[in-house]
């Protein structure tokens, strides 16, 4: 288990500097970063020689990288041209994100599996259909429509929930989670129900009842378990994703979190923000993934991990 | 008396089947069952009025091709059927005199497992890969007998030692997948046998190991068996295999048992078709030409049934008369034999001739060659 997760984090090294060096090639490539950065006038040539000398835009790309990395090892993400640590940046934005993912994911992973229990247990039922029906329309509709139909009826008319999400305090970003889980939600109720379905039918589960198990015990310690195990799998692979921010759901509730920050970044071609926000995003991404792997393990054992 | 000190408690004893001893009849009786399986292409007719018995310490062979009932029989008895689709649609079931059938599910799960217990062909997608397989085992002491959780373990370590799982105490905490299929269906026979029942079925239990295996797990069976008494059923597709297990054999063809015989009286002569055509199909060390001549044709599928014997259209012998319903019931021939085939005695009398034969030699016409078979 030691071993397999050192060989895990070994393996990732290769993958962080592949990425945060496409990212940066990406970025500082595209023509200097230092252009159009002061309106329709050139910038003044003190400002641009600052820039230069910070981000070595003097030096080869290579080096460029092997420099910013460098910084990015001592905890040092940079300064964004606005003039920003952007490690302050995250650090006020993450917390926000997190909530919001909190708040998405306990969604997703309540609703969506009680419904597909109840789908599954009853199979071609009122239940199943209306489960089926509902995530039908739930996929079907794009997040953005959903988002701004949600604040308009919720927020606007209703007033049951604030209309945005500014201080991303857990009240306001209440019904941003909610739409933001939505549509993982109605993934995980259908994959728990299409498991459920399938496991019920499951040799084992034959066993169960020829052992004079009763109805509660076979489907709630025979089947369950075997059945939450690709469930559980893609609700800590979507926690990991949604860690990243939600550039749709924050922009529509005017949400002060990493996607929010992303999309203004990129807006505003800064690139040491762009740079620096991924590069933390890749290294999360890619721990999740771990953690993922690991919660598979031991919920099922046939999946060895040595 | 009994109910009213049971009235606290969920466990409920069927009622009845106390009081049965031997002389009132078979341990398990099972008469003209019907199941069928009602599904999108129609309704498949699984079982067509099966009826055998089984005694207390008797071995019995269920023998038949794939997708002869054999599963399905097993499961009515038990009470597992998939329900949807499948649904008993007629007959008894009568264990110690009750029919179980009639019971209500509580009463029928006190059955399942204590009493009548079940393993089956392959223990690896047969057992929950979740938990490990002391865990498995112990559950019957702790469900059934209230066992707390380690004397319950150690209870299932000792099942273990009896069905010869070596390191019995160490592997108790190791996963299905973790062992052999010879060992894995040990564990599946350990776990049968765990609260003494007096009736296990066994679904072709050897199908999927290897030769060598398949012939220790039969070993095993017949052991247990002899020290504890219980009765055996056997359910198998390979003659070879119950050769010298089985006492009887049931021979099952389309949901039916077409032939009830002991085993050697059945080796040595069937007094059915289809059990020659099975006889015929196992491969002989005497055999030359390395052919077997095994029974042409499919079993006919179960939503469309042939009128008359189910086995005509693949049946040598077949007459117009096997053509026509009603079927032929399964008639006593004494000494323990029954058969279901209109000319059964020709048969065992070697008196019976392939229809192609007798075209070709044009002796005569073959109705009535038929008609008289059954005058006599
Ligand atoms: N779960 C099921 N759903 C639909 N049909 C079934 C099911 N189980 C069994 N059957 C039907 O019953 C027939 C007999 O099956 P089975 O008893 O498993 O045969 P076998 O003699 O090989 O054990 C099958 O051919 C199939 O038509
Ligand atoms: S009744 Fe006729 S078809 Fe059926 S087994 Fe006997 S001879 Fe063959
Ligand atoms: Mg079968």
């Amino acid at each position: 288990m030691g071993t397999y997760i050192l060989r895990r984090i070994l393996q990732m090294i290769p993958v962080v500097i592949g990425t945060t060096f496409l990212i940066y090639w990406m970025v500082f490539s595209l023509g200097d970063p230092t252009v159009g950065r002061c309106g329709e006038r050139p910038c003044p040539e003190s400002y641009v020689a600052r820039l230069h000398e910070e981000y070595n835009l003097d030096k080869s790309l290579p080096e460029q990288y092997v420099r910013y990395m460098g910084k990015v090892l001592q905890g040092d993400l940079g300064t964004s041209f606005n003039g920003n640590a952007v490690i302050d940046q995250l650090a006020t934005r993450w917390p926000v994100t997190i909530r919001l993912a909190v708040i998405a994911i306990i969604f997703e992973a309540v609703i969506g599996i009680a419904a597909g229990l109840l789908a599954g247990l009853r199979r071609r039922s009122f239940w199943d259909t209306l489960v089926f029906v509902t995530t039908l329309v739930i996929i079907s509709i794009p997040s953005f429509v959903l988002g701004s139909v949600a604040q308009m009826v919720f927020g606007v008319r209703l007033g049951w929930f604030p209309v945005t999400a500014t201080q991303g305090t857990w009240q306001q970003l209440l019904l941003p989670g909610l739409v933001l889980g939505s549509l993982s939600m109605a993934y995980v109720a259908r994959l728990t129900r299409n498991s459920l379905s399938e496991n019920l039918s499951a040799d084992y589960v034959r066993t169960a009842r020829a052992k004079g198990m009763s109805a509660g015990r076979v489907v709630g310690v025979h089947t369950f378990r075997n059945s939450l195990i690709p469930v559980v799998t893609f609700i800590g692979a979507d926690f990991g994703a949604l860690m990243g921010g939600a550039i749709v759901t924050e922009r529509i509730f005017n949400i002060p979190g990493i996607g929010g920050y992303i999309y203004h970044s990129i807006n505003t071609k800064d690139a040491t923000a762009v740079v620096g926000t991924i590069t933390l995003l890749v290294l999360v991404f890619l721990v999740m993934n771990l953690i993922v792997d690991l919660l598979y393990g031991a919920l099922d054992p046939r999946i060895a991990h040595d | 008396m009994r109910t009213l000190a049971k009235q606290n408690s969920t466990i409920v004893e069927p009622t009845g089947m106390d009081n049965w001893s031997p002389d009132h009849g078979h341990l398990l009786d099972v008469r003209n069952l019907n199941v069928e399986f009602r599904t999108r292409d129609g309704v498949a007719h699984a079982i067509n009025g099966a009826s055998f018995h089984l005694d207390r310490g008797e071995s019995l062979a269920i023998l038949g091709e794939s997708g002869s009932g054999k599963s399905v029989t097993a499961q009515a008895i038990m009470g597992i059927l998939d329900t949807p689709p499948g649904y008993v649609t007629g007959g008894e079931v009568f264990f110690r005199g009750v029919d179980l059938l009639k019971l209500p599910e509580d009463q029928r799960r006190r059955v399942r497992g204590q009493r009548i217990a079940m393993i089956f062909q392959d223990a690896l997608s047969a057992l929950n890969p979740v938990f490990t397989v002391g865990w498995q085992i112990a559950e019957m002491f702790r469900i059934h007998k209230g066992m707390n959780k380690s004397d319950a373990h150690s209870a299932a370590i000792k099942l273990m030692e009896r069905v010869n799982i070596p390191a019995a105490a160490q592997r108790a905490g190791n996963f299905p997948h973790q062992f052999s299929g010879g060992m894995r269906q040990r564990v599946m026979i350990a776990m049968s046998i765990a609260l003494d029942p007096e009736i296990l079925i066994a679904d072709e239990p050897t199908t999927a190991l290897d030769v060598t295996v398949q012939a220790q797990i039969m070993e095993l069976l017949k052991e247990l068996q002899a020290e504890t008494g219980m009765g055996l059923i056997l359910i198998t597709h390979d003659l070879g295999v119950v050769a010298d297990v089985a006492d009887r054999i049931n021979v099952m063809y389309a949901g039916r048992i077409v032939e009830s015989a002991g085993s050697r009286e059945l080796y040595a002569r069937p007094a059915h078709p289809y059990t020659e055509g099975l006889l015929d199909s196992i491969p002989r060390l005497d055999q030359t030409t390395g052919e077997l001549s095994a029974i042409g044709g499919l079993p006919p599928n179960l939503t469309r049934i042939p009128a008359g014997c189910s086995f005509n259209p693949r049946c040598k012998y077949a007459r117009d008369i096997c053509r026509v319903d009603p079927e032929p019931p399964l008639v006593e021939l004494g000494g323990g034999r029954s058969s279901a085939c209109h000319f059964t005695h020709e048969l065992l009398a070697g008196r019976l001739a392939p229809v192609a034969v007798l075209a070709e030699n044009a002796v005569a016409d073959p109705v009535p060659a038929a008609e008289e078979g059954i005058n006599e």
